[in-house]
């Protein structure tokens, strides 16, 4: 059971991908493969960041930056190859991914190092740096395309939607092997040096090596999804990449309440928000967008932690739904095994000063209130 | 919590003029402290520490507040660099070692404020401590790929975890967050903790801090079960005047972070030296 429930999300978005890739062949339009690619790089992106922020508990934002690296170098690798082997051909796709990964990685261990001895809010500076620095390397120099940005072989036609199967192809890597490295005694490590550094330190963990670790994975599939954008684009520009864009992910992983479940959920609800908005409106309504979109986080923000709506939350959520439909009794002592609720994370990042929010969760209710809201209202 | 890392973060101890060669010797302590000193800028806040400690003992480290005991424990699990003197764990030294080296080495310890990780459960607390054993070595690919091994190990540590956590009483709370247990609790899960890391040493900081008469019975025998069952040799910081002459064989007793005397813990604490330095006068 404790298995089944483990890998629920991959099954979920396994059996999505099936069914879509079955449609695909049928023929999708345009504007939903182009839908599908958004919400395959947003959810990678999204848990990805919340290995550095929800299991690590480093504010980082430069996770744009990471993705920057990936597209230029995905994008670079794949205009190379696809002159000799074709755009589409899967070698191509396979190289491009894999460089664009490890040199997103190679960046995600150089950032790392000063997370070794910055904490909170000056190293979340230096994440911001590193993705401004990233950016406008990345727009002069002529190698890359410079101001024009880099014209990368786009798949067109029948070819786009294999696009979006890679892309579910990498959510569901992303999501297994990140859920795995956070269930093992890694993922251990690096949440008691979250929770408590000092002594973490004292039980002898090696606070460098499992840091370092942190960064270079979420750099890793950062990348990835950024040379999955280089495939869906046909020409890149390196000031999509600003800081604007690590905001948004971060916003989405706070929204997820950063957890991994509720990171995919928000990636979701968020990319089809945006969409959503950009399509409706029009003309002079377009400037609308980006406000109706900071009401409704702040809504958001507002109903996930406002205290006097926790009976109100506390009634009606997923799981207090779950347990009705299967007449199923909360019983917090029964619990047999926290396996069953490893993905269960309350973090204490402070966000007031990123967001101008109020998101710290409030840890003085009792156990049981506090798992029921974090596991079912995302 | 803050204001003791601020205050790590912000005084740096001076620089050792010159490096400290690591030399082994023969001892037959299982802790031996040689001249272990500190310097806070001009301020010595710990000199000239000799502490002996034999196989199987439990040692107190006592002093009135500010006598620099809490220093000590700094100095010995490597959160300080020693400015001078050099400490061995059964003749190895460990002087100048990073403090997860110095873990691995066999010297774990509790602090005086309880340092948690208190968004993990239970057994998990105590499952950290247990990970850096040889016999639970699983590298990260293991885990990602979810090969054999990986699932082996975890079995293993938990049902490690679960039979420390029944010593301290702690089974049926082993799926609570470390956060939500009582504080008498807490401070049995950090020595639990400790001891999940094989210590040969334990360094226990004020572990009655706080509780009541019954606990601190409970916890004197946990202790004794402790040295007793896992052949363990103890030092521990205490202010509790009955818990040190009912638990500690020898002690030492620090003042303004010289020793002030050091021996049989009666006689020790019926020096008048040490009285005057509680009571002042």
């Amino acid at each position: 059971m404790t298995f089944v429930k483990r890998y629920l999300s991959l099954a979920i978005i396994g059996t999505f991908t099936v069914i879509m890739a079955i449609m695909g062949f049928v023929g999708l339009p345009f504007s939903t493969v182009e839908l599908l690619e958004k919400i395959a790089i947003a959810i990678i992106l999204a848990v990805s960041l919340n290995m550095v922020v929800g299991f690590l508990g480093e504010l980082s934002l430069g996770h744009a930056g990471f993705m920057c690296v990936g597209a230029y170098v995905g994008g670079k690798v794949a205009v190379l190859l696809s002159q000799s082997l074709g755009g589409t051909h899967i070698v191509t796709v396979i190289l491009a991914l894999v460089l664009g990964g490890s040199v997103a990685a190679g960046c995600g261990f150089i950032v790392g190092l000063p997370a070794l001895r910055l904490r909170g809010d000056y190293l979340a500076i230096v994440t911001l740096a590193f993705g401004e620095i990233v950016k406008n390397i990345f727009e002069n120099v002529q190698f890359f395309g410079g101001q024009t940005g880099l014209r990368s072989p786009q798949f067109i036609g029948k070819n786009r939607f294999i696009v979006f199967i890679i892309g579910f192809v990498l959510v569901l890597l992303t999501l297994f092997v990140i859920q795995n490295v956070v269930r093992s005694k890694h993922g251990r490590a690096i949440t008691a040096i979250r929770d408590n550094e000092i002594a973490a330190k004292s039980m002898g963990i090696n606070v460098t090596k499992y840091k370092l670790m942190g960064f270079v994975i979420s750099a890793v599939f950062a990348g990835l999804a950024g040379a999955l954008y280089s495939f869906t684009q046909s020409n890149i520009q390196a000031q999509t990449f600003d800081y604007n864009y690590s905001i948004e992910i971060l916003v989405i992983v706070v929204l997820g309440g950063m957890t991994i479940n509720g990171s995919i959920i928000s990636a979701v609800l968020i990319t089809f928000l945006n969409i959503f908005l950009q399509k409706n409106l029009g003309g002079s309504f377009a400037i609308a967008k980006d406000i109706i979109y900071a009401v409704v986080l702040i809504l958001l923000v507002i109903y996930r932690n406002a205290p006097a709506l926790k009976s109100f939350r506390e009634k009606y959520n997923f799981q207090a739904l779950w347990r009705k439909i299967f007449k199923r009794k909360h019983n917090p002592a029964k619990v047999k095994d926290d396996a069953a609720r490893w993905d269960v994370v309350p973090t204490k990042i402070e966000m007031n000063e990123v967001l101008s929010t109020d998101v710290v969760i409030d840890k003085t209710g009792d156990n049981s209130a506090d798992v029921g809201e974090r596991g079912g209202n995302k | 919590m803050a204001s003791t890392e601020k205050k790590a973060n912000t005084i740096n101890p001076q620089k050792t003029s010159k490096k400290h060669k690591r030399e082994d010797i023969v001892s037959e302590y299982v802790l031996e402290t040689r001249n272990l000193g500190i310097t806070f800028g001009g301020l010595k806040a710990v000199q000239d520490v000799n502490l002996k400690i034999k196989k199987n003992q439990i040692y107190g480290l006592i002093g009135p507040n500010g006598a620099g005991k809490t220093t000590v424990f700094n100095l010995l699990t490597g959160v300080y660099q020693p400015t001078t003197g050099a400490f061995y764990l059964n003749g190895k030294d460990l002087t100048g070692l990073r403090q997860d080296k110095i873990n691995h080495k066999g010297i774990a310890r509790t602090f005086q404020n309880i340092r948690l990780f208190n968004n993990m459960t239970v057994v998990r607390n105590v499952m950290v401590g247990l990970q850096n054993q040889p016999e639970y070595k699983c590298s990260l690919f293991e885990s990602i790929f979810l090969l054999p091994r990986h699932f082996k190990v975890e079995k293993k540590m938990r049902a490690r975890a679960k039979e420390i956590l029944k010593i301290f009483g702690l089974e049926d709370e082993r799926n609570n967050f470390a956060c939500n247990l009582p504080y008498g609790k807490q401070r049995k899960l950090e020595i639990a903790r400790a001891l999940a890391t094989n210590p040969k040493l334990l360094l226990l900081d004020e572990p009655a801090a706080g509780m009541n008469p019954n606990e601190t019975e409970d916890l004197v025998n946990t202790i004794k079960y402790i040295r007793d069952n896992f052949d363990m040799t103890i030092l521990l910081i205490e202010h509790d005047m009955k818990f040190v002459s009912g638990l500690c064989d020898e002690i030492t007793v620090l003042n303004f972070g010289t020793v002030l005397t050091e021996g049989n813990t009666k006689e020790a604490l019926n020096n008048p030296d040490v009285i005057k330095a509680y009571i002042g006068g």
